[in-house]
């Protein structure tokens, strides 16, 4: 147990450090680019509003916000202040909602969306690269190229091929939107059908995605396991192929636990470009709003809460890899 | 060198994928000699022409005609207007009107429209139609009308000094013209886009620009990444503290944030390929220094360098000539590797609008963008983004297919 402990303080203390950082990154680097950041926002202001109230106001306010007359630091604890309270600015293109209304809604499209379908690809591609290692033959031929060219698909192309055969051909689901233009969030059974009939294409373009990678990885993982030298010794030993079996998936899905914290960043990116191909009101498309509003703040609580998502993620991860792997405990005992 | 190099294209998956990039490099190469339009040059008004042949109507009139006698032609014509929809509707007029199902066929034309010239009364009433349908059918046969026209169409002038309409010539049924004689015609063999760009021109450039941004970002990722790996590998100590500590940090800070972050304020008027291929390159070097490093750590206490430490040479030197040529095949790896996934994190990047600023150059990732911007999967305009997904499909399979080739070749156990 002590080791275990040593091991989860030791991810907590980067889990922090990188928090810290990331945090850094996000306030320092559009300070960083050359002007002054109020100055250019202003002036992108000039195309994204007609307001000229609201023009003045958010001027005042990220004159404040920002405190650009004072020093770097000074700047960055009175950023640092806002943010601890959830305050994030008004939104530009917006205004006058605030960007932590804006973003409060779109968070749990994106964490409903993308944590099932990673987890469900994760598992499904798993599964089919380990039974492609052990089943070999005609299932591996069919399924290793399939996968190989799957997960060099971009996630945005296999999103527009869904869209165009499930929705825009086959018109067996609607192909933009988190619910029906027609509706009003509510806890109706017409509403909740629809978010369902909305989630299926982005769900499963996601879950597509994240099966090729994982089963390639897994496959070659499988089979490095199979021809290890305890798989030969316990058949020698007379064991079951079953409970062989058994040990070989469990030694190679330890990898694919730490290849899933790996590649999580990527997936989310994956799946962010994903919902913008569907106009999914999640995080993904907020972004685009804010992208093509000019609207900094925006952009940068949008970041900045998708790195917090990708850390813990990974975190989360990281920490049940301790609790699966005893090696991890052994390491750390020493 | 050399025995490596036959060995690498010994494999089977190797060599298929260095043949479609090689492929698609040579098109991106050879296309524009032969093909000299400007791939940003706007040709069409409206947007979206479907692929095919345009043939300059005003020069076809004019050049030379032929005249062929072709049996099915007049049954092609009135095909080509008279739409399925159309013709169903017939059908149920003429069963309605009392002809048996069974000896209308609506494929057959020439039969239908006898049919229903016979037979068509505008002033029938059939029982339970109502007076919207009486009038499409009468649209219907009116239209039927021209179709059936035996007769050519006539051409005509302005004459300039009495201001009226003086017949010039007679276009007949069976007149035909040799394209080769049109003075004007255009290929569109991918029709246009949006702003009504030739298609494949554009996509022939976009492949050669995301390319570029590949080699560029790939280049710059595998520059740090080695630099990096070899400092921290070899001289270790303080050095590898350091340059581990922003590895790690940067395996977990997500890539493409800090892409985004940093694209955005860059800002549209500054953003061209070849900073959006720096800034690609410069936030993903991570893999490629924790890979060398690992490699590296495990050659420095090999004998061979020993050995060389002893003779006196230079870190330079021994890294150069003892340490580089046994990781230069994963480097060439993690490079190929590093430029696909360069080139797709463009595209990426093109979707969210952050792209290269779009009337200067034409990325695979702009050309999808501008797609989905016009719903063009939406309408059904295949042509606008379906080439497209296929060739970034192509760079990136061609590419992963060379890494897993080099990757069987240098590490037997993974060879099937």
């Amino acid at each position: 147990m002590k080791g275990y402990r040593k091991y989860f303080l030791n991810k907590v203390g980067w889990l922090l450090i990188t928090f810290v950082f990331a945090f850094v990154l996000n306030f320092i680097l559009p300070r960083l680019m050359p002007g002054d950041p109020v100055a250019a926002i202003v002036s992108r202001l000039a195309q994204g509003m007609s307001n000229t109230t609201g023009v003045q106001k958010i001027y005042q306010q990220y004159a404040d916000l920002f405190g650009t007359n004072k020093p770097m630091i000074e700047q960055f604890f009175i950023y640092m202040k806002n943010v601890v309270r959830g305050d994030f600015g008004f939104s530009f293109s917006q205004y006058p909602r605030t960007v932590a209304d804006t973003l409060k809604s779109a968070i749990w499209w994106t964490i409903c969306l993308q944590f099932p379908a990673i987890i469900v690809g994760w598992l499904i591609g798993n599964t089919l690269g380990a039974l492609a290692a052990y089943l070999k033959g005609g299932f591996d031929k069919v399924l290793m190229p399939v996968s190989i060219f799957v997960s060099n698909f971009p996630a945005f192309g296999m999103a527009v091929i869904f869209m165009v055969i499930f929705g825009v051909t086959l018109r067996w689901f609607p192909t933009s939107g988190g619910y029906g233009f027609d509706l009003i969030p509510n806890l109706s059974w017409g509403f909740i059908w629809s978010v369902i009939v909305h989630y299926q294409l982005p769900f499963w373009s996601i879950v597509t995605i994240a099966i090729g990678g994982q089963a390639i990885g897994m496959r070659s993982m499988s089979i490095y396991e199979l021809n290890a030298d305890y798989v030969k010794y316990s058949r020698f030993m007379g064991i079951k192929d079953r409970k062989i079996v058994g040990y070989v998936f469990r030694n190679a899905m330890l990898p694919q636990v730490t290849g899933l914290a790996l590649s999580v960043g990527t997936m989310v990116f994956g799946a962010l470009v994903a919902e913008i191909i569907f106009s999914y009101p999640g995080l993904g498309t907020t972004l685009l709003n804010g992208v093509m509003g000019q609207d900094y703040p925006l952009i940068s609580a949008s970041t900045l809460i998708i790195t917090v998502m990708v850390l813990s993620a990974n975190f989360i991860i990281e920490i049940l890899y301790g609790i699966i792997d005893p090696r991890i405990k052994a390491s750390q005992a020493d | 060198m050399k025995h490596t190099i036959q060995q690498v294209f010994h494999s089977g998956k190797f060599v298929v994928g260095f043949f479609i990039f090689l492929a698609l490099l040579l098109i991106v190469i050879v296309y524009p000699l032969i093909i000299t339009d400007s791939p940003l040059q706007i040709i069409s008004q409206g947007t979206f022409f479907e692929p095919g042949i345009y043939v300059s109507v005003y020069d076809s009139i004019g050049s030379p005609t032929y005249t062929l006698n072709l049996v099915d032609a007049a049954a092609k014509r009135i095909a080509s207007k008279l739409s399925n929809d159309d013709r169903l509707a017939m059908k149920d007029w003429l069963v309605a009107d009392g002809i048996p199902e069974s000896q209308i066929d609506i494929n057959n034309i020439k039969q239908l429209l006898d049919q229903w010239v016979n037979n068509y009364d505008p002033t029938k009433d059939i029982e339970g139609m109502t007076n919207a349908k009486r009038q499409y059918y009468a649209r219907v046969n009116t239209s039927l009308k021209g179709i059936l026209s035996t007769e050519g169409a006539a051409i005509a002038a302005i004459n300039p000094q009495t201001g009226a309409l003086e017949q010039t010539g007679v276009v007949k049924l069976s007149d035909y013209v040799n394209i080769s004689k049109v003075a004007n015609v255009r290929v569109l063999p991918l029709g246009t886009d949006n702003f009504g760009r030739d298609v494949l021109t554009e996509l022939v450039r976009a492949t050669g620009v995301s390319l570029e941004i590949g080699f560029v970002a790939g280049i710059i990722a595998t520059l740090i990444g080695l630099t990096l790996g070899l400092l921290a590998g070899y001289i270790g100590g303080f050095m590898d503290d350091v340059i581990m500590f922003i590895t790690n940090l940067f395996t977990v800070i997500p890539g493409f944030v800090l892409l985004i972050l940093i694209s955005f304020s860059i800002g549209q008027d500054k953003r061209g390929a070849v900073t959006i291929a720096v800034v690609i390159g410069f936030t993903s070097w991570v893999w490629t220094a924790r890979a060398v490093r690992s490699q590296v750590i495990s050659l420095r206490n090999r004998d061979h360098v020993n050995l060389s430490k002893l003779s006196g040479h230079s870190i330079v030197h021994i890294i150069l000539a003892d340490i580089l040529p046994y990781i230069a095949s994963y480097v060439v790896m993690a490079l190929i590797l590093q430029i696909s996934s360069g080139i797709l994190a463009e595209a990426s990047l093109s979707i969210l609008g952050l792209g290269p600023r779009t009337t200067e150059v034409m990325t695979l990732g702009l050309m999808m963008n501008w797609a989905m911007i016009y719903q063009a999967q939406i309408l059904g305009k295949w042509w606008a983004y379906f080439p497209v997904l296929v060739t970034i499909a192509l760079v990136t399979f061609s590419m992963n297919l060379m890494n897993t080739g080099l990757d069987q070749v240098f590490n037997p156990a993974l060879r099937d």
